[in-house]
């Protein structure tokens, strides 16, 4: 498959600061990355309605919920790592119980954030963020859907977690599509196992699902850029077609979009199923595409994952 | 010193001890709550919210309001009471305080009408209250903002980063108080963090410093008119109390910074000395 790449970062800052341009309301806020989190591109348009508040994550998200309580759309980045797990009671005090307006949009998440090591690997902050009421929880899946999700989330009320990557990502959705709030996006359809996946992962399993489809396995292909509310719908309706569900992410995988996805089949539609994503170990250094093939969460680790799946469900 | 009536200041001073007694109401028929802390900052609420604060009862969410955040949030008794008496709500709803029923939470909560953040956990309201502050700069209003901190809660962290960030931005919309009561939930403040010298932390880190008597209104009238007046730099009033006070059995113990009156004899021994208080006002 012969794919563009974007970055995801800059498509953020873009449509901050094309947002910015659109709405007075709109106030950014950052903690020392914004050269890398691409804020910084909103704080060259808009000086007066961006604070770099320093390396104060705490202090980032008290302040956000002060300004989105005084009628600003907020908007506070860092990396995924310092965003959620440095400041999670602030968010949890501050944002989530009160309900106020603010978007926390983390770079860096998972172990694609690479060479840095496992300090700054995020690979828990899906289930962090899912686990606090009043939060939803969006992973885009290309730069066209980060400028469509940041979009969406500055026009709904409320907090919302958008995690997005270091890595450049491939195009795979069109500049024409939509972005349906809480529903799964069939990407490829299939027979014999349904793919689930987020972000990044998507592209390796559709590369996958293509290998797959010549050793005789016929796999669905699911975009879940949702993780919060979960679409059961697209779920339930896969189990039954397919009886055998893999999900595919770039995060541990306790508490992730698989422990959602399992939630739902339980509940609803028990079926075959496994897991891709990281052991429950912290990640190391090294190239980001060289850590996905490491920890088996490359097109070939899910190949490997499918071909066990076919072979349990018999 | 002051230009405030003498009426004026006996009305104020009736307040702290009316916040004084639904205080010990609400406690004991709660079962539960934070006494010390109130009691200690009850001269602190009766100041902002009748005669500091612009604030409209039957319009809480006022644009134009001064916003205020209860950082030590505790102090719900107190806090909850001032709003009460200050006609946000009615005063009969403050014996639903921590019930199953009541809009009255633990700890303060936007469910409440003219609350403006909620607060618990420690060391975030200033932060909060910085957000807002910033928001009046950037929409050319001039409401100011006032945090009440406790001294067992800055020794979060938190606290001095929200600090920093205060005087870097030069808010002088911002007006922070500390409830200087020496104690905290397990013991004395001394005994578990060195907090002094406070004054010259806080004007190391690039805020006016005043130092009060917190029970005293006409000092805290005054150190609110100054905070007005300084350009340029937020405003910090650390306001030495007596945690538990006008309950003596409550003052200057850990004991009662959670625990509200243990027994019948004890709910009625504090409300007689509050209200012997109030004759001699």
């Amino acid at each position: 498959m012969k794919w563009e790449y974007e970055s995801p970062r800059k498509a953020y800052g873009e449509t901050l600061v094309s947002l910015g341009k659109e709405r007075e309301d709109i106030v950014v806020l950052d903690a020392d990355l914004s050269t890398s989190t691409k804020t910084a591109m909103f704080g060259q348009e808009f000086p007066e309605r961006f604070f770099n508040v320093g390396l104060q994550e705490q202090n980032v998200m008290g302040i956000a919920a002060g300004l989105a309580r005084s009628g600003k759309t907020v908007f506070a980045s860092s990396f995924a790592v310092f965003a959620t797990g440095r400041a999670y009671d602030q968010i949890r005090q501050s944002i989530a119980y009160p309900q106020l307006n603010v978007k926390i949009v983390a770079t860096h998440g998972g172990v694609t954030v690479g060479e840095d090591g496992a300090s700054h690997q995020m690979i828990e902050d899906i289930g962090l963020m899912c686990g606090l009421p009043n939060f939803r929880v969006i992973v885009p899946v290309d730069s066209n859907e980060v400028r469509r999700v940041i979009r969406f989330v500055a026009s709904e009320k409320g907090p919302f977690y958008v995690r997005l990557t270091r890595p450049a990502l491939p195009t795979i959705t069109s500049k024409e599509d939509d972005f349906v709030f809480g529903k799964g996006m069939l990407m490829r359809d299939g027979e014999d196992i349904a793919i689930i996946a987020t972000g990044i992962e998507v592209s390796y399993s559709l590369l996958a699902a293509e290998k797959l489809k010549k050793e005789g396995i016929d796999a669905a292909v699911i975009n879940m850029s949702t993780i919060k509310p979960i679409d059961k719908e697209i779920i339930i309706k896969y189990a039954r077609k397919t009886g055998a569900i893999l999900t595919a992410e770039d995060h541990n995988i306790y508490n992730g979009l698989g422990s959602r996805v399992a939630e739902v089949l339980v509940e609803n539609y028990p079926a075959w199923m496994l897991r891709v994503g990281m052991p429950d170990k912290f990640g190391r250094s090294g190239k980001w595409n060289e850590l996905l093939a490491y920890y088996e969460m490359d097109e070939n680790g899910i190949m490997k994952a499918a071909r066990k799946l076919v072979e349990v469900r018999k | 010193m002051s230009e405030v009536s003498p009426e004026k200041i006996r009305e104020l001073k009736l307040i702290a001890n009316k916040i004084r007694e639904w205080t010990i109401k609400m406690t004991y028929a709660a079962k539960s709550g934070h006494p010390g802390g109130s009691l200690s900052a009850a001269e602190i609420f009766a100041v902002l919210y009748f005669h500091e604060m612009r604030v409209d009862p039957n319009n809480p969410e006022w644009p134009e309001r001064d916003r205020f955040v209860l950082s030590k949030g505790h102090a719900s008794p107190a806090y909850y009471a001032a709003l009460a008496l200050r006609g946000f709500f009615p005063e009969e709803e403050l014996l639903t305080f921590r019930k199953i029923s009541s809009r009255l939470q633990g700890h303060p909560s936007l469910i409440v009408p003219g609350v403006d953040m909620c607060t618990g956990s420690l060391g975030q309201g200033l932060s909060a209250a910085i957000g807002m502050a910033l928001a009046a700069k950037l929409d050319k209003k001039d409401y100011r903002v006032y945090a009440l901190l406790g001294d067992g809660e800055i020794e979060e962290g938190n606290i001095w980063e929200a600090a920093l960030t205060a005087s870097t931005r030069k808010l002088d919309n911002l007006v922070a108080i500390i409830d200087r009561n020496m104690i905290q939930l397990d013991d004395f403040t001394d005994r578990m963090i060195i907090l002094d010298p406070l004054e010259e932390k806080w004007d190391a880190f690039g805020w006016k410093v005043m130092s009060i008597n917190g029970h005293d209104v006409v000092q805290i009238i005054h150190a609110l008119n100054e905070a007005k007046k300084e350009k340029g730099r937020p405003s910090v009033i650390i306001a030495h109390t007596v945690k538990g006070k006008g309950v003596s059995y409550m003052e200057n113990t850990a004991k009662y910074h959670g625990k509200p009156p243990q027994n019948e004899e004890e709910y009625e021994e504090a409300l007689k000395e509050i209200e012997d208080e109030r004759g001699k006002i």
